[in-house]
């Protein structure tokens, strides 16, 4: 008898490796053929550009209120947080309890957690907001700015930059160029990790601290709201651009802000910088903005 | 061998007692119900999803995967079916359209495999949203 030991394991190890083996060929088998699902394809109607370019047109953009229902437009359809009251201690997140008696409970925790009513802009969200023409433009050297300039509200938002230096820096690709310039984030990759935030040299990105639905009275169900702990910014109205539809705050400026092709010579954006004079914020850094303020 | 009796008495007893509950509902016969995801007026009248019943049933994770990569990076919104119906593609507007009822629909299911997806995190639900 050669029954050994050795020949026993032998032929036991060659039978694990058939067992274990053929239910992971069988289930790649069936995986590779993905074309049991229909097609995916760009709707018919999207606004397509080379490169996507705004122009703003700040002579006619000149107290705080004609900035606010441009700012109040985007934020509303976006679902972008506002944060009445600061909190010392973050709530706990209740949406995730399974049952409703763990909920309520945890409801019920949350209710003894102190809130402050402080800083409110520590938590704050932005993709669109008001800023003065010194944060704006750090490197203009000029101390004795014209009164005109000194006190104007400039509209400031991500500048969808050609060479965007968030992008590089993203670790997970969450954050990424598209075709026609617009610089996106993908919710489902962020892992805060921020690095986009520390390399935008124009502070356009937000760090959800808290979670943001927390902030919002009411939401539009027509975009997603975002979870604690990522990172978000302006879209350029990427989901509107993919209906046909101009971006939010375009559409709300009646014709102070443009948009279009900055590649086509004989798109608005482009017509309006061969007439006007127009500045984009820090040029010298050589991430290319592709927002253009007329001055 | 030594203490052969010993032993396999031992193993013997240590698998009756290892493998009491599995026994146990082999015995009596019982077993954990499983869910009976409800469907909505909506849906039982559109009778098909963006897929069959079945293909819904396994691939449904892999289809919203595949939607959420060409919706966010590819840019491409709209997803025909092998029947050649298109769809809006969009958690929210398209699949809670029909599927309103969340929690008797996605979740009777979600918790009795104890999968805990986290797409409802972001993605509204429009009857809990308003």
């Amino acid at each position: 008898m050669d029954n050994s030991r050795r020949t026993f394991l032998k032929i036991a190890g060659i039978a694990a490796a058939g067992l274990t083996a053929a239910p992971a060929v069988t289930s790649l088998a069936s995986s590779a053929s993905p074309s049991k699902g229909g097609k995916v394809v760009r709707n018919p109607e999207a606004l397509t550009a080379k490169h996507w370019g705004m122009v703003i047109d700040t002579r006619k953009l000149t107290t705080s209120a004609d900035l606010e229902p441009i700012i109040e437009a985007c934020h509303r359809i976006h679902n972008v947080p506002t944060f009445e009251d600061d909190l010392m201690m973050p709530q706990l997140p209740c949406r995730m309890a399974e049952t409703e008696s763990l909920k309520q409970s945890c409801e019920k925790v949350n209710e003894k957690i102190p809130k402050i009513s402080s800083d409110k802009k520590r938590h704050e969200i932005k993709w669109i907001w008001e800023e003065e023409f010194h944060n704006l433009f750090p490197d203009q050297l000029n101390p004795y700015l014209t009164e005109h300039l000194e006190h104007l509200p400039f509209l400031t938002l991500c500048n969808h930059c050609a060479n965007p230096s968030c992008v590089q820096a993203c670790p997970t690709k969450a954050t990424f160029q598209r075709e026609d310039g617009i610089v996106l984030m993908d919710f489902h990759r962020c892992i805060g990790c921020r690095f986009c935030m520390a390399a935008c040299p124009y502070g356009s990105r937000s760090f959800n601290f808290r979670d943001p639905r927390q902030g919002l009275k009411e939401i539009n169900t027509a975009f997603p709201t975002r979870m604690k702990g990522v990172v978000e910014k302006c879209n350029f109205c990427a989901e509107r651009l993919s209906k046909g539809q101009m971006p939010a705050c375009v559409e709300a400026s009646n014709g102070t802000i443009l948009f279009g092709d900055l590649n086509d010579p004989e798109s608005e954006v482009r017509k309006a910088l061969k007439e006007n004079y127009a500045v984009r914020r820090q040029p010298s850094l050589g991430t290319e903005p592709s927002v253009y303020y007329i001055l | 061998m030594k203490n052969k009796g010993l032993i396999i008495a031992g193993l013997v007893v240590f698998f009756i007692i290892a493998l009491t509950p599995w026994w146990w509902n082999l015995v009596t016969g019982t077993k954990a119900k499983a869910p009976e995801p409800k469907l909505t007026a909506k849906a039982e009248a559109a009778k098909n999803c963006v897929e069959s019943k079945d293909f819904m049933k396994k691939e449904h994770m892999q289809l919203l995967d595949q939607w959420r990569e060409e919706v966010v990076r590819q840019e491409r919104r709209t997803y025909v079916n092998t029947e050649g119906k298109s769809f809006d593609m969009s958690l929210t507007n398209t699949c809670l359209d029909c599927h309103s009822n969340k929690a008797e629909f996605c979740d009777s299911c979600h918790n009795y495999t104890s999968v805990r997806p986290y797409c409802f995190d972001c993605h509204n639900i429009p009857k809990e949203a308003n």
